[in-house]
């Protein structure tokens, strides 16, 4: 089937660990039966929300290319990701396709100059034809960052802080002029005062330059404010996708309002009410049949235990729970 | 909160800085530069901040953990031990180690570093426990922890698991655990909930207040995050580049911010509903190495006055226990006396 | 070259170790300019003393001591390089191969490293310089010693490659569009260089001091002057008992020497080429 005017074509992807040596092996599913789609008309931000163990930065990793898939379908622009091998190949797809880490003081190298990575991302993918213009196309990347050459010239990562390596990190990750921007976790180490900044790049990346993000994030205050789809993740499914005003206006998946409820907002209005139930192991959740919120979930019925809900289209979005079977 | 409250630390014109030297470089990091404040009995007290404003090293000369490179420049931090006010800062490294986990203890930041990869959570405890109060019976202690571990409403499974085993949550709340079974009258907690998940953070949020509610102790709580602070602090302190900039009760702080770092702080961030836009504070802190002359916020301060340039502003008193330092609000005469 | 005057003037031990190390080498090199031809014996009295003349006095070979050492010196010194620098070679392809490569390569070449590791070396060095006694050329001794010294380090080679490729910053070089080479060489070298230093000076003093071993023990060629065949010669005329300290001490005193130098060397090198001493210097401190 063509799937050629999808940016991402992604069906029933699942990548399963196994952990521990000959005799004790564990499976891990990270990632579980996930499929979602990216349009590749319109520019969008699309964020996968969820807590640590959830998934998505294993999802992410898959999208990059970096880690193969045990079992499913990932199309980038029609083209299998899983079968990008040669040099070309992944040449290619480097180009359209550009990170975005989550710790800005890891990401470039402490022993070398950051333009290093500036220059040889324009050079390496013939950005530029003659070598005197590469300057010009940096000054223009990173000012569209708010930076700019004369600040970045000669310095090294530690000689700025956390809120601008991550725009160098952009400025460098838009130089390819990818399709695809894949951004894990990108404002969780960085202030809050500095933090709006840095999120309204990749509002304007979308806007201004065209290019899709995969946005990652815990943080659903931020994904509210530039996403234009949302998707839950929990222990490695999707448990509540669509347009992000419903699903984090009106959630349906439990876990969903139980992820919205904890948000500590800054304001002294809203309070918290009832306690919570923490989970206490979290292999016993990831190794649960059915379904993996069971356990925590105030609305729990018997079948969530056995076996895991399918998805279910309400209200424009994709839901797996058994309330709205 | 009650009125009237009793402090139970008081910190004077506190100066800690980092001094090193390598390779010829000379550079001294005003870390806390100049602080006064006062902790009251029976509260919540957060110390807000972002990275570099000096917070972490203010815990950590509360806890008098002052190692080289760095060092106390001057003031004192008295605690009231016994009903006397006694200047730890003039204590010898017995007497800091008698008021360690009895007195005051502490929550860092990442709980693995706290429990011991290779021993079980009740060996954990048990060494504690041989360190601190060798007069307790192992049986006595068991019970001690079982009951410990029941009212906080963690299941004693854990005593069994390796840290390991258990999720960051979980390990978080044995890390509290382990600080607060002696019922210290001072708890402090770097960052109890970064690098958590939202909602396992709403639990540890809900378990140390609870622990407060109970105990009727002191709990200090630096974080960055102002929606933590708005959900369990009493009072707040605002941190700024190694200075109080800001300090009330929680309710009149985030109602009525006066500094506008407090402003941008707590409205820059975005509320799910709401898509309107929003801006971070413009440029980045100083270097707490090379710090202008005036008020530390004056090249990202969108309201600078020329007298922000010239001279610092001092915490001033403008409302029943709000205190700011900002030429915006106060004239800069008077100031702060404990 | 302002790096290493910087290192002159801030650390003692690097002025110390390289202080020490000029004199070694100078030694070593004033060996060119000895009147008398290492092989040669009885060409002057037996067990003099120190004199004017023969500054470390003579052995019981007829043998002007000073100069003997010179070679002696060289000799070692040439030793301990070629042997460190064999060995290190195969250490660090061995080690990249396995950590780069990864699968059934690197559980070949880990499973053929361990079986090295546990080989007791001494015994089979012994074993191994009897059976080429009569080839021990400083070739041959070197890649004997080699042979059984690049196993650990392959080892420590290899893991740090295997933490390098899991660094983000490989993953922002891949993403800038470069190849495994260029990976290799701009991003993780750079790291490896300190801990490279100061493994081939630990090397280096390894193979002397296995050389001085089987020396000792009559086990290398023993016409070559080496510090270890010096130390032989001296306890087969029992110098110790004659009393002719000026034939057993000097060559002891070198070694010792030698050592400190090039260990304060290493240490001060090392030091100042960590990635975390490099960062401060750099741009300065950060503070929490």
């Amino acid at each position: 089937m063509n799937h050629n005017n999808k940016l991402l074509f992604i069906k029933n992807l699942t990548k399963i660990f196994s952990a521990g040596s000959f005799l004790f092996k564990s499976n891990i599913v990270a990632v579980n039966n996930v499929s979602l789609e990216l349009n590749a008309q319109r520019a969008e931000i699309f964020t996968l929300a969820g807590e640590s163990g959830s998934g998505k930065t294993t999802l992410a990793r898959i999208i990059l290319g970096l880690v193969r898939p045990t079992s499913g379908t990932i199309l980038y622009k029609g083209r299998d990701i899983t079968q990008i091998k040669s040099a070309k190949d992944w040449k290619w797809f480097t180009r359209e396709v550009q990170p975005i880490s989550q710790n800005p003081f890891d990401t470039f190298s402490p022993l070398n100059k950051v333009e290093t990575y500036l220059y040889d991302t324009a050079i390496n993918y013939n950005i530029v034809t003659n070598k005197s213009e590469v300057y010009n196309i940096l000054d223009e990347k990173l000012k569209a960052v708010g930076l700019s050459w004369d600040e970045v010239r000669g310095k090294y990562p530690n000689e700025f802080s956390g809120g601008q390596l991550q725009r160098l990190s952009i400025a460098r990750a838009i130089i390819t002029n990818p399709s695809l921007i894949v951004a894990d976790e990108p404002v969780s180490m960085i202030d809050a005062s500095l933090r709006m900044s840095i999120v309204n790049l990749f509002k304007n990346l979308k806007e201004q330059f065209n290019v899709s993000v995969i946005y990652i994030t815990h943080d659903l205050a931020t994904a509210y404010y530039i996403s234009d789809r949302i998707a839950i993740m929990l222990r490695g499914s999707i448990v509540e996708s669509g347009p992000v005003e419903k699903v984090l206006n009106a959630p349906l998946h439990p876990y969903t309002k139980l992820l919205k409820q904890s948000i500590p907002e800054p304001t002294i209005d809203v309070q918290w009410e009832e306690e919570i139930q923490l989970s206490v192991t979290e292999i016993k959740e990831f190794t649960a049949s059915g379904c993996k919120f069971a356990a925590r979930c105030p609305y729990v019925m018997e079948t969530c235990k056995t076996k895991e809900p399918e998805e279910t289209f309400v209200d424009e979005r994709a839901v797996k729970c058994y309330l709205y079977k | 909160m009650r009125s009237n409250p009793l402090s139970i630390v008081k910190v004077e014109e506190l100066k800690a800085y980092y001094v090193s030297e390598s390779y010829g470089i000379n550079s001294v990091v005003k870390a806390v530069d100049d602080v006064s404040f006062e902790i009251y009995e029976d509260e919540i007290l957060g110390i807000a901040g972002e990275s570099g404003c000096g917070k972490t090293t203010l815990l950590k000369t509360l806890l008098g953990t002052i190692k080289p490179p760095l060092s106390i420049f001057g003031g004192r931090i008295f605690y009231r031990i016994e009903d006397e006010y006694r200047d730890i800062l003039s204590f010898r490294e017995g007497e800091l180690r008698d008021i360690r986990w009895k007195i005051v203890s502490y929550i860092p930041q990442g709980s693995m570093s706290v429990l011991n990869p290779v021993r079980k959570i009740k060996d954990t405890f048990l060494d504690f426990m041989e360190a601190h109060r060798p007069d307790i019976s192992k049986s006595e202690f068991d019970s001690l922890v079982k009951n410990y571990l029941g009212a906080l409403g963690l299941p004693t499974e854990v005593l069994d698991s390796y840290p390991h085993q258990l999720s960051g949550g979980m390990r978080q709340r044995v890390t509290i655990a382990l600080s607060t079974i002696f019922k210290p009258k001072i708890v402090l907690a770097d960052e109890p909930t970064t690098a958590l998940d939202v909602v396992v953070q709403r639990g540890i949020l809900q378990l140390l207040r609870k622990i407060q509610r109970e105990e009727k102790n002191t709990l200090v709580v630096v974080s960055h995050d102002m929606g933590v602070h708005a959900r369990i602090s009493d009072r707040v302190g605002i941190m700024y580049a190694g200075k109080i900039i800001e300090i009330g009760n929680t309710e009149e702080i985030y109602t009525n911010p006066l500094h506008p770092y407090t402003r941008y702080l707590i409205s820059s961030l975005p509320k799910i509903g709401d898509k309107a836009y929003r801006t971070g504070v413009p440029g980045s802190p100083p270097s707490l190495s090379n710090l202008p002359a005036g008020c530390r916020f004056q090249d990202r301060c969108p309201e600078i006055k020329d007298i922000c340039r010239e001279e610092e502003p001092s915490l001033v008193e403008v409302n029943d226990n709000h205190k700011v330092a900002c030429f915006l609000v106060s004239k800069g005469e008077e100031n702060y006396e404990s | 070259m302002s790096a290493f005057k910087e290192l002159l003037k801030t650390d003692r031990r690097f002025l110390i170790g390289f202080f020490i190390i000029v004199t070694v080498i100078i030694l070593a090199f004033m060996s060119f300019f000895s009147p008398y031809k290492p092989d040669e014996r009885h060409v002057l009295p037996k067990d003099q003393s120190p004199s004017l003349q023969h500054p470390l006095g003579t052995s019981s070979l007829g043998q002007d001591i000073f100069w003997l050492l010179t070679f002696a010196i060289k000799n070692s010194l040439i030793i301990g390089l070629l042997a460190v620098f064999f060995s290190r070679i195969g250490a660090i392809a061995i080690g990249l191969l396995s950590g780069y490569i990864g699968g059934n390569t690197d559980k070949v070449l880990t499973t053929l490293a361990d079986s090295f590791i546990v080989l007791p070396r001494l015994p089979i060095l012994i074993l191994l310089s009897f059976a080429f006694r009569s080839n021990l050329n400083f070739l041959t001794m070197a890649f004997l010693l080699a042979f059984l010294d690049w196993a650990w380090p392959s080892k420590r080679y290899r893991s740090q490659i295997l933490s390098l490729k899991e660094m983000e910053f490989t993953t922002t070089a891949i993403f800038s569009g470069r190849r495994t080479l260029g990976v290799i060489l701009k991003e993780h070298i750079p790291f490896l260089i300190p801990y490279i230093m100061a493994d081939f000076i630990s090397g280096f003093l390894w193979a002397i001091g296995m050389e001085i071993t089987l020396s000792v023990l009559g086990l290398s060629n023993l016409d070559t002057p080496t510090i270890g065949t010096m130390i032989y010669w001296a306890n087969y005329y029992q110098a110790m008992l004659k009393g002719t300290w000026w034939w057993i001490g000097p060559p002891v005193i070198a070694l010792i020497i030698t050592v400190i130098g090039f260990y304060l060397l290493s240490v001060s090198i090392g030091n100042f080429l960590d990635p975390r001493t490099r960062i401060q210097r750099i741009g300065g401190w950060r503070t929490e």
